[in-house]
């Protein structure tokens, strides 16, 4: 069933429990629930803040959230589930949150006035980096949640800079300072040591019990500074997200820098250009509530027929269609691809469901990309770009669970470019596009500076996977006994498996980030796979010359085991250009043939054979081969 | 027997088989409709038999019967005179051939020994005996209930009593190697065969071999490429000693091949009654594909309540078609093609043949198309092609 962002309500899920002795249960709250329909107009700056929350996957980010929710009684305990802002299953199963999700709170501090909170929840993982970055733009502050049994990943720190970027006043909070093994004084020293920001006065807390949590709402008061704003200068917004509602159309939720944004106001995109009317103007709490007008430092939602999400653009500015600003915020760019891989359907007349759901998803994804794809071994399908390899993994989640689809995921690729020797530089997205060497002058491929943290007792293994994929370190230092490891990486190497292969060597304690960096020119060869004499595009693969022969010896190895035997015997080979690197031969079909078949085997003998008939619709015909589908599916797997 | 006219079943003949559900100890390999009770009443078996013979007499008036087979299930656990009333039956509502073949398969152990002479006496001119192996090592591990020195009693006596015999060995047994094959089927020549039936161990589901090679309990079991040299080494000794293969896994003496089992491959009608038994009978013009119900006690009663649980399905002349193929092309000797062409309405396919006959899988000789002895060893591809 195709997600309706907005419908969060409506899932049913175990309500939590009250809170033992919490300073603001549900009941001791500033006014009860159900709210008013519609919300006074807006609000004084002093007394808005607006944070987001940094945190690695597990450290307790989205239980946070969850809770400064619940104590402020901003949803009704009834309707209170577990992690209510990661609406999606996927995200909720992987613990992650992938598009940013709002929700303004209510709190009554201590100095007996009432503060309007806005949490923008980022999405934690590094393929949405620039919806972080956007995300950051939009807040004046964060939390800084790192886990006192474990201290600082890499990916709160990747997400921490981005902080530190925008400008944040940064609040660090402990969780689950309960467990046995915490140790906050370590944690705060590394917190010290490896980003360098003062931890000593982190506001220790347990999420999951509950305590510290009025600490920390306090703390988000005093300590975050209020947002900046003139309400009386054209409107300026940044659009910080923006999703599909099967009901509303497309919602923009939008942070106002200056002006007044009205509900009936004619707008502009104006990066886009397009004009649009304000039919709702709501907030999130975290169900939509109407309200007037938005000003300078608010953040709400608007809807305005918008047909699809890929008519707006996460950090485009947003002003009237009149006497609007002529200054956009700065910083804006697209989405752009940088992981590419093939969907075609296990089934190939699911190939119109799988457009349909293709183009679903789009209409709440703008960031994943999709063209139609021909392959002789698998048939009709879509090339798709993704933002990252876990961009990939959703996407593919989604169409598989939410669409019902049997998918069939080729290898992943990244974007090359090609230099042409006529000085035409062209993307290069399908390895099976590749054109003919003669034309190419160089290529160059993505590299990544990609930073590890691991336990020092597995640092060896990490260095020499990284110096295996083609890494150049480009430091190492060490924080108590964990090191952290930065190395420039091309990103083709580590689509392919390496955070896999990361995870096992480390039993799993590594935390791995990483930002694209830029082109290289490397020697980069397509690598061709010959069944029987005959190219099998799908097989095929662009690949660093000095990898070329061991990749091709272990795809032919594992071709070999894949492929059945034929009744003759058929040579696999791994070719660049027209030189072949490795070869294998599958040797012909011996014996298959029944032992035992007599009057009363000639029912069951012909249900097995019409079985295996069966089973041939399911192989592809390379030239006299069949090859199984699954024989594709495994071979692309490649586990090294 | 061969007049003009004929309907095709009928060059290649009728036949009836009995199949006897119970066995002293269920084989860990064996998947056929086999069973092990604690009380068999044998007046009741032999009364069902009898009444399920008269009936399908009914449907098939004047046929001149080629044979009778009792199978198993162990049949040389039946109380001969069941076996007796059963040929008698069969005499009295069917023409006997003139050199009608009566087939009882045997385990050779002490107990049916001893019956060899009540089954002569009821009949049986043929005993085919599952000795499996000729190593006590491997009779054990294939869960028999005798060694070789009994089944070399047994083969004695049976040669004694009966006109033709037959010897049941199973390889690519587990940790075989191909000397000790080589050394086992050698000897088994020396025993003055005319006709042995040599199948390649298969683990089927739902056997206890099933079971264990799913969990992984059943090691050295010979790779495709290791059976296959088993296969070879099989050819070539039985040729030497004369006994060419006749059929995938039946090798003979010229003219010492099992007439039943031929008229099953050549496609020909066979009754078949008792649990489990299938047949394909020719009826109006109609052939039947039947199948009874496959539990002895289901099959008993529904026969004694006169409501035999036996299912019938029309073949469409297409699917019999496919059937003459698969069957047929197990015979050294190959299918009739224009049997085959008018049954489908169209000829084998046509590019597949040239393509199989090109790689020298397949041979077409005096209208009969042939796998060769390369094709044969892997003749499921070659169906696959075909079909």
């Amino acid at each position: 069933m195709p997600r309706c962002t907005t419908g969060r309500s409506t899932r049913s899920s175990e309500a939590l429990k009250p809170l033992p002795g919490g300073a603001f249960g549900p009941n001791g709250t500033i006014d009860g629930w159900p709210k008013p329909a519609h919300m006074p107009a807006m609000t004084e700056l002093d007394r808005i803040r607006n944070f987001s929350i940094v945190a690695h996957i597990d450290h307790g980010k989205s239980t946070l959230a969850d809770r400064l929710i619940q104590m402020t009684g901003t949803v009704a305990e009834r309707d209170m589930k577990a992690q209510l802002l990661d609406a999606m299953d996927i995200e909720r199963e992987r613990g992650i949150t992938i598009k940013a999700n709002s929700v303004r709170i209510e709190y009554p501090a201590k100095d007996g006035k009432t503060y309007i909170l806005n949490l923008i929840d980022t999405p934690g993982h590094v393929d949405f980096a620039y919806e972080v970055s956007r995300s950051m733009r939009a807040v004046e502050g964060s939390l800084l949640v790192v886990d006192a049994s474990q201290g600082v990943e890499a990916q709160t720190l990747a997400n921490v800079y981005q902080a530190i970027d925008a400008g944040h006043e940064i609040v660090p909070v402990l969780n689950k300072i309960d467990l046995p093994a915490a140790d906050p004084e370590r944690v705060k020293e590394n917190i010290e040591d490896v980003i360098g920001l003062d931890a000593s006065d982190a506001i220790p807390i347990s999420a999951k019990s509950g305590m510290g949590i009025p600490d920390v709402l306090e703390a988000i008061v005093t300590r975050l500074p209020a947002p900046k704003g003139d309400r009386d200068a054209p409107l300026k917004a940044m659009l910080v997200d923006s999703w599909y509602d099967s009901y509303l159309g497309v919602v923009v939720m939008i942070r106002v820098m200056d002006g007044v944004i009205r509900k009936g106001d004619r707008i502009k995109m104006m990066q886009t250009g397009a004009v649009y009317g304000v039919d709702k103007l709501a907030v999130l709490k975290p169900q939509m509530v109407d309200i007037p007008e938005l000003g300078p430092g608010e953040i709400g939602i608007w809807t305005g027929s918008i047909k699809q999400v890929r008519d707006t653009r996460v950090g485009d500015t947003i002003t009237t269609e009149k006497k609007g600003t002529d200054k956009p915020l700065p910083g804006f760019k697209p989405a752009q691809p940088v992981v590419f891989c093939g969907l075609f359907p296990v089934d190939a007349n699911d190939f119109d469901d799988l457009r349909d759901a293709i183009e679903k998803l789009q209409l709440n994804d703008a960031s994943f990309s999709s063209e139609m794809e021909t392959s002789a071994a698998l048939g009709f399908g879509f090339r798709c770009g993704f933002l990252g390899l876990l961009h990939l993994e959703v996407i593919r989640d989604r169409l598989e669970r939410e669409y019902d689809l049997d998918l069939i995921t080729t290898a992943p690729s990244v974007v090359f470019k090609l230099h042409m020797k006529d000085g035409e530089v062209r993307d290069l997205h399908n390895p099976a596009d590749m054109p003919d060497l003669t034309y190419v002058d160089h290529i160059e491929e993505p590299r990544i500076k990609a930073t590890i943290m691991v336990p020092d007792e597995y640092l060896g293994d990490v260095l020499k996977l990284c110096q295996d994929r083609r890494g150049i370190q480009l430091d190492l230092t060490y924080a108590g006994n964990r090191a952290m490891v930065v190395y420039d990486l091309p990103l083709a190497e580590v689509v392919f498996d390496f955070y896999d292969r990361l995870k096992s060597v480390t039993k799993g304690y590594a935390s791995f980030d990483y930002q694209i960096s830029e082109y290289r020119e490397d020697t980069l060869v397509k690598m061709s796979i010959l069944v029987n004499d005959e190219p099998v595009d799908a097989l095929s693969m662009m690949v660093h010359r000095d990898r070329a022969e061991s990749r091709g010896r272990a795809m032919c190895e594992k071709l070999k085991d894949l492929i059945p035997r034929h009744m003759f015997k058929i040579p696999i080979q791994a070719a660049i250009g027209g030189r072949v690197i490795a070869r294998e031969t599958l040797s012909a079909m011996r014996k298959d043939v029944t032992a035992k078949c007599y009057g009363g085997d000639a029912t069951r003998k012909k249900k097995l054979l019409e079985k295996q008939k069966a089973g041939k619709k399911k192989m592809r015909q390379f030239g006299k081969v069949e090859i199984p589908q699954s024989a594709f599916i495994a071979a692309l797997k490649m586990d090294d | 027997m061969k007049h003009s006219g004929v309907e095709d079943w009928q060059d290649a003949g009728f036949a009836l088989y009995v199949h006897w559900p119970f066995c002293a100890a269920k084989c860990p390999y064996c998947d056929f409709n086999s069973h092990v009770a604690r009380q068999i009443d044998h007046d009741r078996w032999r009364a069902a038999y009898v009444s399920e013979i008269r009936r399908w007499a009914e449907r098939t008036p004047g046929r001149v019967l080629r044979s009778i087979f009792f199978g198993g299930g162990t049949p040389s656990l039946m109380d001969p005179e069941t076996v007796n009333a059963v040929i008698e039956t069969a005499f009295d509502v069917w023409t006997p051939a003139n050199d009608i073949e009566i087939t009882l398969e045997a385990n050779p152990t002490s107990v049916e020994i001893g019956k060899f002479r009540a089954f002569s006496d009821a009949g049986v001119n043929r005993v085919s005996l599952g000795v499996q192996a000729l190593d006590d090592d491997a009779l054990r591990l294939l869960g028999r209930m005798h060694d070789v020195d009994q089944a070399m009693r047994a083969w004695d006596v049976a040669n004694e009593v009966f006109a033709r015999t037959s010897l049941d060995l199973i390889y690519a047994r587990q940790f075989q190697t191909a000397e000790q094959w080589r050394d086992e089927l050698s000897r088994a020549l020396t025993l003055g065969v005319s006709h042995l039936s040599l199948y390649q161990l298969t683990i089927e589901d739902g056997t206890a071999f099933g079971d264990r090679y799913k969990i992984g309990k059943l090691p050295g079991l010979p790779s495709e490429d290791r059976g296959a040299d088993l296969w070879d080494i099989t050819q070539e000794l039985c040729i030497k000693a004369g006994l060419p293969a006749y059929e995938v896994s039946n090798h003979a003496k010229p003219g010492a091949e099992s007439r039943h089992n031929l008229v099953y491959w050549n496609y020909g009608d066979y009754v078949g009654i008792g649990p489990g038994a299938h047949g394909r009978v020719n009826e109006n013009g109609q052939r039947l594909a039947t199948v009874a119900a496959s539990s002895p006690h289901a099959w008993l009663a529904s026969v004694e309540a006169e409501k035999p649980a036996v299912e019938e399905t029309a073949l469409h002349p297409s699917d019999q078609a496919g059937e003459l193929l698969m069957m047929g092309l197990r015979l050294s000797d190959g299918v009739d093609l224009s049997r085959y062409e008018r049954l489908n309405e169209a000829p084998l396919r046509v590019e597949a043949v040239r393509q199989l006959t090109d790689l020298g899988f397949l041979r077409i000789a005096n209208g009969k198309v042939a796998a060769t002895d390369a094709g044969r060893p892997i003749l499921n591809s070659l169906l696959r092609e075909l079909l």
